[in-house]
């Protein structure tokens, strides 16, 4: 008689059982759906769950089903000409409101979808969209903050009294911008000037060298203050975007950041790049400078030069002004914008941080009555060919959005008038969407049509099955009764690995789909191994329950062994991959775990079922 | 049903030296085909532009490609797919255009040539993406190599066996990028993958031969290695080949319906797992065999239960 402890046939009923419900929502499909969310992201309500249903039913759109999920709602829809007309019917009626996007939503019973068990999310290369891959110039936000600094030295240093000769950034070979010097005249009280710097910033290393003639005093920053700021800079560039796409009402977008310097957007459904590429690329910052209206700025303009301590800027419409060389306050020190209605028309009501607040209720004090000015400065990159060298290229594009009196005294919060409602949202939009510390730049951009997606889906799904079906006859004709336990206990396999992909919520590619074949072609191996091992056990005239045992006990190190080499070129590619390819890394190693489950236990489990009993079998049906 | 009832004697140590010269021949044929023709490498390594287009009449070719030089794109692969109307396009990658000047000056070639074209959207891989890409890949097999030999060498004690395992091994890729380089079949990053896992599944058999001549000597030192070695393989063979057998059905199929993007994934996979199996039966143990090895070699101290015995 075989024995199996009981616990084993419960653990192995357990998994089965649970991986099929985790499982099942995968099976069933998706329905084409329409997804609406408000535009302040708030919960949809019965009410406006009623006012877009009406909307659809107005332009007689025939609703398969709806549902509204915290604050989105889904309405499914029986073709896709359906959900496009759905969408134009919500564009045109609510676009006020809400924001739809074309999207699909999985067709399980409404109970997987409550007890939050969902498909797994098919990637870009199965359902179509924009990949876009951004480069972050994080050595762009090391130098930022160097110069903040060097703007803090020569503010308090003069506000000290304490002269010096001049302030410059240090960099090391390759650029990086590593810390400030400033220098002095010779015999100069260096001491004081250090206590007055390290007053003002507290975290950097500094040092006096007074030994040649210019003496100068150097504040460092350490390697792991850079590494902290590239870090924060790619995390605010990552948030930054993330809320743009998230304003672009895409269903599932991915932004991720891949290797140190590179942030990964993916855009399911999109194809149209350029309105896209548009809001996501801008790298806004603004500037708030008072007007110098001291000067002409004809005069200015005709002499080709600025009077000192003011700069040509041009308003939108090309009207010159000259504004002063002062920044009262940035955008990274914009805590919030947002469109209103005021009395005077659309307006952007802008809220500051505190510092930036009180520098501008002084400016405000001592400047009412005058023009103060907001400058919007847009930088991208480009790469460039001068003399035959590449070179980066900034393009900076620097524009006067408004330039209105101060009316009264304010700090922290104020609204810019003067600009129209489309203006109003869009640049509230912009800088509400945070300031994007570093530069970047696309240097990746691959669109995969939905056609193209949705073949990629029937072939591999098409070779998953033909694949296994195939496998499943060959193993049945060649082991019989044996064959067909292990048909069984793979397709057990495929549930258990699609099952753990679900729960880890990882999107599935292509080359997913083609690791779960391959998976299920190398799962087999283990039966393989085992069975050709009771064959052997037979041949040499042992009985066959004690062959049965034999198989399973004696072949466990060659299935451990032909799996290892196998998960680590899964590990190396895991780590070296991105994208698809990490998928079918994850793909490959889960397989492995999966398959040793199911061939040591699950196969174990089926064949002492059929075999184990008292009544000892005379004959195994193994081919 | 079953192929292997009786007990197979293949005489695989006596015959070695054919089967070292197919490999050797097979290898020199494989890098000599990478260095006179290279690999077709996909836009993911080379980095550049790709677009197709359709043209409401017939599409001409040749003039496509001039506009597209005259806009300063050098050398660009044009060519027509599917019918007389659809062209598709490969522009190796310009450092001085960004992505949107690209699409621009594309938009403005092919509109000059006929207004009613219609461009489906760019495909865009910038050059520094390419190169790391090819880094990250050669890095990625460098690895797998190195890891994968010290698993053998912890495993197997005696460097004889580790270098007929790893000769058997580097065999696998070399022959696939051969085939690749042959084929000119498009080498993306899909076939990075499949190269990986091939490399860590065509060392199972490897692996499970050499657990049965180390249970050989063990039953038997005074075995002489020849007949250790060739009993070691005729008593796996059945295994080797059924397990290998098994896998080709479903990768067969995956090169057969799996469409085309997944076809230079399948074909290294077919391709690999072909050469696995070849090189773990005829190359891995006789490599071990040339190199001396003895029975005291497999036990270097005495070792007892750790040792299992295999089919």
């Amino acid at each position: 008689m075989l024995e199996f402890a009981r616990w084993k046939y419960i653990v192995v009923a357990a998994v089965t059982l649970l991986a099929l419900v985790i499982a099942a929502p995968n099976f069933f499909g998706e329905d084409i759906a329409l997804q609406v969310v408000r535009k302040d992201r708030a919960v949809i309500d019965d009410a406006g769950r009623k006012s877009v249903e009406d909307a659809l039913k107005a332009k007689g759109v025939v609703i398969k089903g709806d549902y509204v999920e915290g604050e989105r709602m889904v309405l499914t829809f029986n073709d896709v000409n359906a959900q496009y007309a759905a969408r134009d019917a919500v564009n045109e009626a609510l676009s006020q409101t809400f924001v739809s996007a074309l999207a699909r939503a999985p067709r399980a019973p409404d109970f997987f979808r409550k007890v939050g068990l969902r498909p797994m999310p098919l990637g870009l290369d199965l359902r179509g969209g924009l990949y876009l891959l951004y480069q972050v110039d994080i050595n762009d936000a090391v130098r930022q903050l160097v110069e903040s600094y060097e703007q803090d030295y020569r503010r308090a240093l003069t506000t000290n009294n304490i002269a010096f000769a001049d302030v410059t950034s240090l960099s090391d070979e390759a650029g990086l911008a590593t810390g400030v010097r400033v220098s002095f005249a010779a015999g100069a009280n260096l001491a004081a000037a250090r206590d007055v710097m390290q007053k003002v910033v507290t975290d950097l290393t500094y040092s006096i060298n007074d030994a040649g003639s210019v003496p100068y005093i150097d504040a460092t920053l350490t390697a792991a203050q850079i590494t902290e700021r590239q870090r924060n800079a790619i995390q605010l560039n990552m948030n930054s975007l993330r809320n743009r796409v998230n304003a672009l009402g895409v269903t599932e977008p991915e932004v991720r950041q891949q290797g140190v310097d590179r942030i990964s957007v993916a855009l399911p459904g999109v194809l149209n790049s350029a309105e896209v590429k548009d809001i996501l690329g801008r790298v806004a910052t603004l500037e708030f400078r008072m007007s110098d209206v001291a000067n002409n700025v004809q005069d200015a303009v005709s002499r080709g030069r600025a009077p000192v301590g003011s700069r040509i800027y041009y308003h939108r419409d090309g009207r010159p002004t000259l504004l002063k060389r002062e920044i009262i306050a940035t955008g990274d020190q914009l805590i919030d914008a947002r469109s209103t209605a005021t009395q005077e028309g659309p307006a952007v009501a802008i809220r500051l941080n505190a510092q930036a607040g009180d520098e501008m209720l002084r400016i405000t004090q001592a400047n009412l009555g005058k023009p103060m000015a907001v400058v919007l400065i847009e930088k991208t990159r480009e790469k460039a060919f001068v003399n035959g060298q590449e070179v980066e290229r900034e393009v900076t594009k620097q524009e006067v959005i408004s330039e209105a009196t101060i009316r009264g005294v304010f700090s922290n919060q104020f609204n810019i008038t003067g600009v129209g409602q489309g203006e109003a949202q869009t640049l509230a939009l912009l800088m509400r969407s945070g300031q994007l510390a570093a530069k970047q730049f696309i240097v990746s951009e691959r669109p995969i049509g939905p056609s193209l997606g949705a073949e990629n889906i029937r072939s591999g799904v098409r070779a998953l099955i033909i694949g296994s079906a195939a496998l499943f006859v060959f193993m049945i004709l060649y082991y019989n009764l044996f064959g067909v336990v292990a048909s069984l206990v793979l397709a057990v396999n495929v549930v258990l690995l699609t099952a753990l992909l679900s729960l880890m919520k990882a999107s599935l590619s292509l080359p997913g789909i083609a690791g779960i074949l391959l998976t299920v072609g190398m799962a087999v191996d283990a039966n393989v191994i085992i069975y050709e091992r009771i064959r052997e056990e037979l041949r040499n005239g042992i009985t066959p329950q004690a062959s049965i045992r034999a198989g399973f006990e004696k072949a466990w190190t060659a299935i451990w062994d032909s799996n290892v080499t196998t998960f680590i070129a899964g590990l190396v590619l895991w780590v070296f991959g991105t994208g698809p390819i990490r998928n079918f890394a994850t793909v490959l190693m889960l397989g492995i775990l999966t398959s040793m489950f199911t061939a040591m236990l699950g196969s174990r489990a089926l064949l002492t079922l059929i075999y184990g009993g008292a009544k000892k079998p005379a004959k195994l049906s193994i081919g | 049903m079953e192929f292997f009832h009786k007990a197979t004697n293949f005489p695989f140590m006596a015959t070695r030296r054919v089967w070292y010269t197919l490999s050797i021949a097979l290898v020199i044929a494989s890098i000599a085909m990478f260095f006179v023709r290279g690999l077709n490498l996909s836009v993911d390594f080379t980095g550049g532009t790709i677009f197709e287009a359709t043209y409401p009449g017939t599409a001409d070719v040749e003039k496509v490609r001039e506009a597209l030089e005259a806009a300063g794109f050098h050398e660009p692969t044009v060519q027509a797919f599917g019918n007389s109307h659809d062209i598709s396009a490969r522009l190796a990658p310009e450092a001085e255009f960004s992505v949107d000047q690209v699409r621009e000056k594309v938009d403005s070639a092919l509109r000059g040539i006929d207004a009613g074209v219609t461009i489906k959207p760019l495909e865009f891989v910038g050059p520094q993406v390419g190169d790391e890409l090819r880094n990250s890949a050669f890095l990625a097999i460098g690895w797998t190599l190195l890891l994968v030999f010290i698993y053998i060498w912890f495993r197997f004690h005696t460097w004889r066996l580790s270098v007929g395992a790893i000769l058997a091994l580097l065999h696998d890729p070399i022959l696939i990028i051969g085939w690749f380089a042959l084929s000119q079949t498009p080498f993306d990053l899909a076939v990075v993958a499949a190269l990986l896992a091939v490399l860590g599944y065509s060392l199972n058999d490897t692996i499970i031969v050499f657990d049965r001549i180390r249970e050989r000597f063990e039953a038997n030192r005074k075995l002489e290695p020849r007949l250790a070695l060739d009993q070691s393989v005729n008593q796996t063979l059945s295994r080797t080949i059924m397990t290998k057998v098994t896998t080709l059905i479903v990768v067969v199929a995956l090169l057969v319906l799996g469409g085309s993007a997944l076809g230079g994934f399948s074909e290294a996979l077919v391709i690999g797992i072909v050469a696995g199996t070849y090189s773990s039966i005829y190359i891995s143990a006789s490599v071990a065999l040339d190199l001396g090895l003895r029975a005291e070699h497999v036990f270097p101290e005495v070792r007892s239960k750790e040792v299992d015995s295999l089919p």
